[in-house]
């Protein structure tokens, strides 16, 4: 089982995935610059956060012609699992990868700050280790995090369960006052039509251990490595 | 040749910028202002030897590829000799 992170000039959480897949999930990983295009010995790889080319443009979207981009749509599509946070939500957003967009938080503000989520699909590479409608403690650090689509493909994303996670409150209850954002529909994370590829803004691999603040997000990486484990054997 | 592109957000795309905006021109005074809506501006020099129609389809596809993101934005393009 081996995993990459993929490093974009400007990515800064590549360090902090890389150390929760080497500590946490016990498993090979490597770094994989952005120009690189050979992805073939790989199980699964991580598109970090960070702000790929200084987010000039929009957030993600210079990223997305990144030579290594093209080798993750190969990647996908030939099943095997992409995970994009926070910045990297949103390289796969403009890479088409996943649908919808994210845009401008509704309060302007750059935030900052622990959140809560629940798991609203358990049925999906990353998430088969959680139990459906658990709420779970993780950081969000961003400015554009704001999801949005329209009205057909929320449809579709409902339809399909493919709303992996929403903002809640610490009760799980989805309400106005825990959306940070202004996220449509509460939304803060969203897989593909074969699930295999899933973008979330908050931050999973800053909480893995408690002395951060909530050990959390180590089940997401548990999932994910016992998904590739399973596919393996 | 010169091309401006101008990439908006679609309508009814939140726009939290342009209302900071209109917020700050208000405090300056204005006080019947109806919207403010920021978008963004791009001038691209093409090579004087590049041929109109091979100009328009590049840059209408720049517009649409890279400089606007389809599900937010429009575009519009105009062309400076």
């Amino acid at each position: 089982m081996k995993f990459g992170v993929i490093v974009f000039p400007g990515s800064n959480c590549d360090h902090d995935a890389y150390h929760v897949i080497s500590k946490h999930v016990g498993q090979p990983v490597d770094f994989i610059w952005h120009r690189q295009t050979d992805l073939s010995t790989y199980d699964a790889v991580i598109i970090p956060g960070g702000f790929s080319y200084g987010d000039y443009l929009r957030a993600g979207a210079l990223a997305r012609f990144s030579p290594v981009m093209n080798s993750v749509k190969k990647f996908a599509q030939s099943g095997r699992l992409v995970l994009g946070i926070c910045n990297g939500f949103q390289i796969l957003c403009e890479a088409g990868l996943l649908p919808g967009a994210l845009i401008r938080n509704s309060g302007l503000h750059f935030i900052c700050e622990h959140i809560t989520v629940r798991v609203e699909a358990s049925d999906t590479p990353f998430t088969n280790e959680l139990q459906r409608g658990r709420v779970l403690r993780i950081p969000i650090a961003h400015a554009e995090g704001n999801y949005i689509c329209d009205d057909l493909t929320l449809a579709e994303l409902k339809r399909d369960n493919r709303i992996v996670f929403r903002y809640c409150d610490s009760e799980g209850a989805i309400t106005n006052a825990s959306n940070p954002n202004g996220s449509r529909d509460n939304i803060a994370g969203i897989c593909n039509r074969e699930r295999n590829v899933l973008g979330l803004m908050p931050h999973p691999e800053r909480a893995c251990e408690d002395l951060l603040g909530s050990s959390d997000g180590r089940d997401i990486f548990r999932s994910l490595a016992a998904t590739v484990a399973a596919a393996a054997a | 040749m010169k091309a401006k592109v101008y990439v908006t957000l679609k309508p009814g795309v939140l726009d939290p910028q342009g209302k900071a905006i209109q917020h700050s021109v208000e405090l300056l005074g204005f006080e019947r202002v109806a919207d403010v809506r920021q978008g963004k501006y791009f001038e691209i020099a093409l090579e004087d030897n590049v041929a109109a129609e091979e100009a328009h389809n590049a840059v209408t596809r720049m517009a649409a590829e890279v400089l606007s993101n389809p599900i937010i934005e429009d575009y519009r393009v105009e062309f400076e000799a």
